[in-house]
C-alpha cells in the first residue's frame, strides 16, 4: 500500500507538470483526488489494514494527499499566470496608432480674447453693460459732443437707417445710456459689435467689435486713467509691457490720449510689425468731456471720469499672428479649430 | 500734412535728427506718421562738367564724354544723350553709385568703349520737369546757375534735393496745424525754442485799385470776411528753386510763380488763397452768395457741376466763378495771356464748405482746411504775404489798397486759469506761472489770471481744454499713475452667465462658435424660401449700404448659418457642426428695432440627423433647467423638410424650431447633403429657466420594470403614447424609455409596433407584483383610449 501511495504521488506530480491548461488540470484533479479517484480508491482499502499499520499508512496517505493538493494548486497558479501572460501578449497594440477623436467645439478666437479682457476688467471692479446696435443718432453722436456736421462724422463712415437712426459706429452710446440711468460711481465696460462703411479687405470689416470703458466718480484724475490702463495693458500683454500715453483728440474726452505699447516684436527698435515706429497703438482714452457729463445730467463740477475704447479684432490678430480680418467672419472650421 | 524741415527752420532754430524730432513732437501731441529725407536713396552721384564730347566709332547714337568730377583725372562716361555741349554741368553717377529705386551703376563697356559711370536725366534722379522747369525730360539734366555748380559735389546738395519731409497726422480740432507756422508753434513749445514770425511788408506803389473791383458778401452767415488785392502786369514764369523745393517737400507740384505763391501761402499760413484773372470777372463785381438751385459751373478740372442753394459761390455780376473754398471755375485760373489778377483771401464757413465738397465729390487742399473752421484774422496777413512774395519774385506789380468786405463777429475768448482745479484734475503740482509759461508758448496772453485765447485756437473753450495743453507740454508720461481707488463689485449679470452656459454647453457637445455679419441681402429671404407674406421679410433697411448683399439687418440668422455651412462645405470640410449666439433685428414700429438673441445651430456630415440635433436641444434644455418642452410636428416652415421639422413649445410659448433644412433650400446654398438646424430664442429660454436646483433623495426602495409592446396606427406620434402612459402611471411611474419602433413583417399594414420599458417605484415601500399590475392596468386603459393595444 505504501508502494501504491508513493506511485500515485509520483504519477500525479508528473502528470500535473505536464498539464497544459486548466481543463487538463481539472481532469487530473478528478483522476487523483476525486470521489472516484485513485487516492480515494486506495484509502478505501485502509479498513483492511492492521491496527498497527493503519496510523502509519493514514499519516502517509495524508502526506501524499497534501503533496498532491499542494502541487495541484501550484500548477494551477502557474497555468493561470501563463494564461494571463499569453493573453497580455496577444492583446498587444500599436500605441502609436491615433486616438479616437473626441469632439469638442471650438470657441471663436474673438470670443476667447474678449472673455479674457472682460475678466481683467471684472477683476478691477467693472461691470459689463450692453446696448442696442441699431442706435439713435443722439446717443451715437450728439450726446458725445459730435453735433451734426461735425467733421468727426466724416471719419466714421456711418451706416444710416434714417436721419435719426443709425448702426452705432462705437459702443460709446452704451456709456451715455448708462450715465442717464445710473448715478456715479460708475465703472463699466461695454463690449459689442460696431459698424462702419469700410469696404472689406484684409484689415477692414464693416462689422467689428469694440470694447469701451467708463469710470465716473468724485475725484477721478488723469493719473487714475493712466494707472487703470497700465494695469490693463500689463495683464493683457504681460507684466513687462512698456506703455506710453500720447496726446490725441476725441470730441468726447478732454484731455484725450492714445495708448501705445512698445512693439513686442522689436522692443521699440522699429520693425515691419510696428511700421518702424517702435510702438503699436492699442487704444484711445481720455477724461470724459465736461459737456458729455452734463449732457447726461451729471454735474461736471462734482464728478469727473475717464473713458477708453479699443478695437478687438486688431488685438486678436496680433495675438495669433492673423493677417486677414476676413477670416473672423468666414468661419472656416479649419481656422476656428486652431485656437 | 507734410512738413519741410528746411521751411520749419525759417521759424525756429532747431537742428536735430529727424527721428528724435519725430518722437518728441509725437509725444507732445502732433503725431508723426513717417519721415523721409529726399535723395536718401541716391549715393555717389556728383556734379561733373563735360570737358569733351567725342563720337563713338561703333555707334551712331553713342558719344564718349570726358567729365571733370573735381578729381585730378577726368572720368570717361559713354552716353546716348544728344542734348550735351562742352562745359555743361551734369549729374554723374560714378562707379558703384545708387539711384532711386535701388538701381546700381557699375563701370562697364559700351560697344567696346569703357564707361565709368552714367550721366543722369531728371527722371533717373526721381525728379520731373516741375522741379526744374528749364531742364528737358528726355535728355541729361543740365544744371543751371540756380544750382551749386562746384564740381564733385554730391548731387543732392548741388540741386537742393536734401530736405527732410515729416508727415503729420493732424487731428480735426487743430486747423491751425495744417500750416508750417502752426507746426512751428507746436515745435517751439515742444523744444522750448523761440518762434520767430515774420510780418509781411508790401511795397505796392503801382497805382490804386480803386474802382476796379467791387466785393460784397451777400451770405454773411457763410462768409465772415472776403479780402482781395490786385496785381497788374503779371509776369508768369517758373518760381525760384527755393520755392519749388519747399512745395515739392510738402507734396505740392510747382506750376508757375502765381499758382505757386497761392499754394506757398496756404501751406505757410494755413489760409487757402485763390487767384482770379480780372478779365473774366464781369463788371468787376464779386458777390459771395448762395448758388441758385440748378445753377451750373465748370470747375478747373473741366467738370460741369450743378449747384444748389446749399452751396456758397463766388460770383461776378452774372455767373459763379468759383465754388467758395473748394475750387475755381475754368476761366478763373492763370493763363499765358493773363495780365491782371485778383488775389482772394477769405474766410468761409467750415460746415458749408465741407458739405459742398462732399456733395460735389471733390475734396481739395483748400476745402480740407476750410472745413475744419478757419480764423478770419488770418485772411489779411496771408493776403499781404502773397503780395509780398509777388514783389519778391518779381511776378507782377501790386496795386495800392485792399478791397475787403468784413462781416466778422468777434471770436475772441477768455478762460480763467484755475491752476488748483487743473492740478487736481491731472494729479499734477504745477504753479500758475509754470502753466502760464506753457500757454504763452502756444500763443496765449494773459490779463491777470484770465487767459486770452488766440483766435487761431477755436478748440480751447473749457478749462478741461486748458488742462490738456498743460498736460501735453508737461508730459503725459511724466504724470505719476495712481491705481483706481474705492471699492467696486465686478461681476457678470445672471443673463451674461446664462449665455456663457449656453456657449459652454454647445462647445462641449462639439459645436464650434461662429460670428457672422448682422446685415444680409433681402434676397436671402427667398433663398431660405420664406413665404412672401412672412413678417420676417420686414427688415430694418440701411439707407447707404456697401452693397445689396449687406443692405438689411437680418430678422433671422438662418441665412448667415447656411452661408457659413455652405462655405465650409465648398472648402471640403467633412463634418461640420456650428452655432452662433446671433442678434436678430425685428422692426417694432418704434424708432429702434427689437434686438433679439437667438441661438442658431447647424450641422452637416455624418451626425447631421434630426435626432442628433434633438438630443443636443434636449441636453441643452436640461443644462439650462428649462423643462416641459414639447416638440410638435410642423409642416408650414418652408425653410425645413415638411416631414422632419418640429416647433418647440413650453406651455404656450414657442421657444424654437428644429428640423432638417429643406433639400431645396440646402440646394440653394449648393449643398447636396442633409443639413440639420435648430434655433432657440435665448430671451424666452432665460425667462423659462429655473436655475435653482433642489436635491431629490436617492431612492430607498427597489424599482419594478415592465416592458410594454404596443400596436397602434402608424401615424400616431410616440409622444401621444407616452402621454397616455404618464397619465395612467401616475405617481408610481418613475420613467419611460422607448426601446423599439417597428413596422414590417408580422405587423399589419398601416400599423406600427412600439415598445417601452416602464420603471415603477414607490418612495415609501417595496412595490408588490399586484401593485405593479394594477398600475399597468391603468396604463393600458389610457392606451386603449387612443387605439393602442398590447402586441400579442
Amino acid at each position: 500500500m505504501k508502494q501504491q501511495l508513493e506511485t500515485i504521488r509520483e504519477q500525479a506530480l508528473k502528470a500535473f507538470a505536464l498539464a497544459h491548461d486548466q481543463t487538463e488540470l481539472e481532469a487530473l484533479r478528478v483522476q487523483y483526488l476525486g470521489k472516484k479517484g485513485e487516492l480515494t480508491a486506495i484509502l478505501k482499502q485502509m479498513g483492511k489494514l492492521s491496527a498497527q499499520e493503519r496510523p502509519v499508512m493514514g499519516q502517509l496517505a495524508n502526506e501524499v494527499r497534501a503533496a498532491i493538493e499542494d502541487s495541484l494548486s501550484q500548477r494551477a497558479a502557474r497555468l493561470k499566470q501563463d494564461a494571463l501572460t499569453a493573453r497580455l501578449e496577444s492583446e498587444k497594440i500599436d500605441v502609436t496608432l491615433p486616438g479616437v477623436p473626441q469632439t469638442l467645439g471650438a470657441k471663436h478666437p474673438l470670443s476667447i480674447v474678449l472673455d479674457e479682457i472682460k475678466e481683467i476688467f471684472i477683476g478691477m471692479g467693472f461691470e459689463i453693460v450692453e446696448g442696442p446696435e441699431v442706435e439713435l443718432d443722439y446717443y451715437n453722436f450728439e450726446a458725445l459732443n459730435i453735433p451734426k456736421d461735425h467733421p468727426a462724422r466724416d471719419t466714421q463712415d456711418t451706416f444710416y437707417i434714417n436721419e435719426n437712426v443709425l448702426l452705432r459706429t462705437q459702443t460709446s452710446p452704451v456709456q451715455i445710456r448708462t450715465m442717464e440711468k445710473k448715478k456715479p460711481p460708475i465703472r463699466i465696460i461695454s463690449p459689442g459689435r460696431v459698424y462702419r462703411s469700410d469696404t472689406v479687405d484684409a484689415t477692414h470689416s464693416p462689422v467689428f467689435h469694440q470694447i469701451e470703458g467708463l469710470v465716473v466718480d468724485k475725484g477721478i484724475t488723469f493719473a487714475d486713467l493712466k494707472g487703470t490702463l497700465e494695469t490693463f495693458v500689463k495683464r493683457l500683454y504681460g507684466e513687462d509691457s512698456v506703455v506710453r500715453f500720447r496726446p490725441h483728440h476725441f470730441p468726447f474726452t478732454e484731455p484725450s490720449a492714445e495708448v501705445d505699447v512698445q512693439c513686442f516684436n522689436c522692443q521699440g527698435k522699429g520693425c515691419r510689425l510696428c511700421k518702424n515706429e517702435g510702438w503699436i497703438e492699442i487704444l484711445g482714452c481720455g477724461m470724459v468731456h465736461p459737456k458729455v457729463l452734463s449732457n447726461c445730467g451729471i454735474d461736471p463740477e462734482e464728478y469727473s471720469g475717464f473713458a477708453l475704447g479699443m478695437g478687438l479684432e486688431r488685438v486678436v490678430m496680433r495675438r495669433y499672428n492673423i493677417d486677414d480680418m476676413r477670416l473672423f467672419y468666414e468661419n472656416d472650421v479649419r481656422f476656428l479649430k486652431q485656437f | 500734412m507734410n512738413l519741410s524741415m528746411r521751411w520749419l527752420h525759417e521759424f525756429i532754430d532747431i537742428q536735430m535728427d529727424p527721428r528724435e524730432f519725430s518722437e518728441a513732437i509725437t509725444i507732445s501731441g502732433s503725431k508723426v506718421e513717417s519721415y523721409e529725407t529726399e535723395g536718401a536713396e541716391i549715393q555717389n552721384v556728383v556734379t561733373g562738367k563735360i570737358l569733351s564730347i567725342e563720337k563713338h566709332q561703333d555707334s551712331d547714337h553713342l558719344v564718349i564724354c570726358q567729365v571733370d568730377v573735381g578729381a585730378p583725372e577726368p572720368v570717361q562716361i559713354v552716353t546716348g544723350a544728344s542734348n550735351l555741349t562742352v562745359g555743361d554741368v551734369v549729374p554723374a553717377a560714378l562707379d558703384g553709385s545708387t539711384l532711386p529705386g535701388g538701381v546700381k551703376i557699375k563701370k562697364g563697356k559700351l560697344r567696346g568703349v569703357a564707361s565709368n559711370g552714367m550721366l543722369c536725366s531728371l527722371g533717373e534722379l526721381g525728379l520731373t520737369k516741375n522741379d526744374f522747369p528749364h531742364a528737358i525730360e528726355d535728355g541729361i539734366f543740365v544744371l543751371d546757375e540756380e544750382c551749386d555748380l562746384t564740381l564733385g559735389k554730391p548731387i543732392q546738395e548741388a540741386i537742393g534735393l536734401n530736405d527732410t519731409k515729416v508727415e503729420f497726422e493732424i487731428t480735426s480740432n487743430r486747423p491751425d496745424c495744417f500750416s508750417v507756422i502752426g507746426l512751428a508753434r507746436e515745435a517751439a513749445a515742444t523744444f522750448q525754442k523761440e518762434l520767430t514770425l515774420h510780418t509781411p511788408v508790401v511795397k505796392a506803389g503801382h497805382g490804386s485799385c480803386a474802382g476796379m473791383l467791387d466785393v460784397k458778401i451777400e451770405a454773411a452767415d457763410l462768409c465772415s470776411l472776403y479780402s482781395a488785392r490786385i496785381v497788374k502786369h503779371v509776369r508768369v514764369k517758373p518760381s525760384p528753386r527755393w520755392m519749388r523745393e519747399r512745395l515739392r517737400a510738402m507734396g505740392v507740384r510747382p506750376i508757375n510763380n502765381i499758382v505757386d505763391i497761392t499754394n506757398y501761402v496756404m501751406l505757410e499760413y494755413g489760409q487757402p488763397m485763390h487767384a482770379f484773372d480780372l478779365r473774366f470777372i464781369e463788371d468787376g463785381k464779386i458777390r459771395v452768395r448762395r448758388a441758385q438751385n440748378g445753377e451750373t459751373i465748370t470747375t478747373l478740372d473741366g467738370v460741369q457741376r450743378t449747384l444748389t442753394d446749399k452751396n456758397l459761390v463766388i460770383a461776378d455780376a452774372k455767373k459763379p466763378v468759383a465754388i467758395a473754398g473748394v475750387m475755381g471755375g475754368e476761366y478763373s485760373g492763370i493763363m499765358d495771356d493773363t495780365t491782371t489778377i485778383v488775389f482772394e483771401s477769405a474766410c468761409f464757413d467750415g460746415t458749408s464748405v465741407r458739405t459742398t465738397a462732399r456733395d460735389q465729390g471733390m475734396r481739395t487742399d483748400a476745402s480740407s482746411r476750410y472745413e475744419k473752421g478757419l480764423d478770419y484774422h488770418n485772411c489779411l496777413p496771408a493776403l499781404e504775404r502773397a503780395c509780398e512774395l509777388v514783389e519778391l519774385l518779381d511776378a507782377g506789380d501790386v496795386l495800392d489798397g485792399i478791397i475787403c468786405d468784413d462781416k466778422s463777429v468777434d471770436n475772441s475768448r477768455n478762460i480763467p486759469l484755475q491752476a488748483d482745479w487743473i492740478n487736481r484734475f491731472l494729479h499734477t503740482d504745477l504753479s500758475a506761472d509754470e502753466m502760464k509759461a506753457i500757454l504763452t508758448k502756444l500763443g496765449c496772453t494773459f490779463d491777470g489770471d484770465t487767459i486770452l485765447v488766440p483766435t487761431f485756437r477755436p478748440d480751447l473753450v473749457h478749462k478741461a481744454d486748458i488742462a490738456e495743453e498743460i498736460a501735453r507740454f508737461y508730459g503725459y508720461n511724466k504724470i505719476v499713475s495712481t491705481p483706481l481707488s474705492g471699492s467696486a463689485q465686478g461681476q457678470y449679470t445672471p443673463r451674461q452667465k446664462f449665455e456663457t452656459t449656453i456657449t459652454q454647453t454647445m462647445l462641449a457637445m462639439g459645436l464650434s462658435e461662429i460670428m457672422t455679419y448682422s446685415f444680409i441681402s433681402p434676397k436671402y429671404y427667398d433663398k431660405i424660401a420664406l413665404p412672401a407674406d412672412s413678417p420676417l421679410r420686414k427688415s430694418v433697411t440701411i439707407s447707404n449700404p456697401l452693397g445689396e448683399d449687406t443692405s438689411v439687418m437680418r430678422t433671422t440668422a438662418l441665412p448667415s448659418m447656411l452661408e457659413t455651412l455652405a462655405r465650409n462645405f465648398n472648402n471640403r470640410n467633412e463634418e461640420v457642426a456650428l452655432f452662433e449666439l446671433a442678434s436678430e433685428y425685428l422692426p417694432t414700429g418704434e424708432e429702434l428695432p427689437c434686438e433679439k438673441t437667438t441661438l442658431l445651430a447647424g450641422l452637416y456630415g455624418k451626425q447631421a440627423d434630426f435626432f442628433v440635433a434633438k438630443g443636443m436641444v434636449e441636453r441643452l434644455l436640461s443644462v439650462l433647467s428649462v423643462t416641459g418642452c414639447e416638440y410638435e410636428a410642423c409642416v408650414d416652415q418652408p425653410s425645413y423638410h415638411p416631414g422632419r421639422c418640429a416647433v418647440l413649445k413650453v406651455g404656450d410659448t414657442q421657444i424654437g424650431i428644429l428640423g432638417q433644412v429643406h433639400p431645396a433650400v440646402a440646394e440653394n446654398y449648393g449643398m447636396d447633403t442633409a443639413v440639420v438646424s435648430f434655433s432657440l430664442d435665448v430671451d424666452s429660454l432665460f425667462q423659462l429657466a429655473c436655475p435653482e436646483k433642489t436635491y431629490v433623495p436617492l431612492p430607498k426602495f427597489p424599482a419594478v420594470t415592465r416592458d410594454l409592446a404596443l400596436i397602434c396606427e402608424q401615424d400616431l406620434p410616440v409622444r401621444e403614447l407616452e402621454k397616455a402612459i404618464q397619465s395612467g402611471g401616475g405617481a408610481l411611474l418613475e420613467s419611460i424609455q422607448l426601446f423599439d419602433v417597428y413596422q414590417g413583417e408580422q405587423i399589419d399594414a398601416g400599423k406600427k409596433s412600439v415598445a417601452f420599458r416602464l420603471c415603477l417605484r414607490s418612495s415609501d415601500t417595496t412595490l408588490t407584483d399586484d401593485a405593479a399590475n394594477a398600475v399597468m392596468k391603468k396604463v393600458m386603459k389610457q392606451l386603449e383610449k387612443i387605439g393602442a393595444v398590447l402586441r400579442s
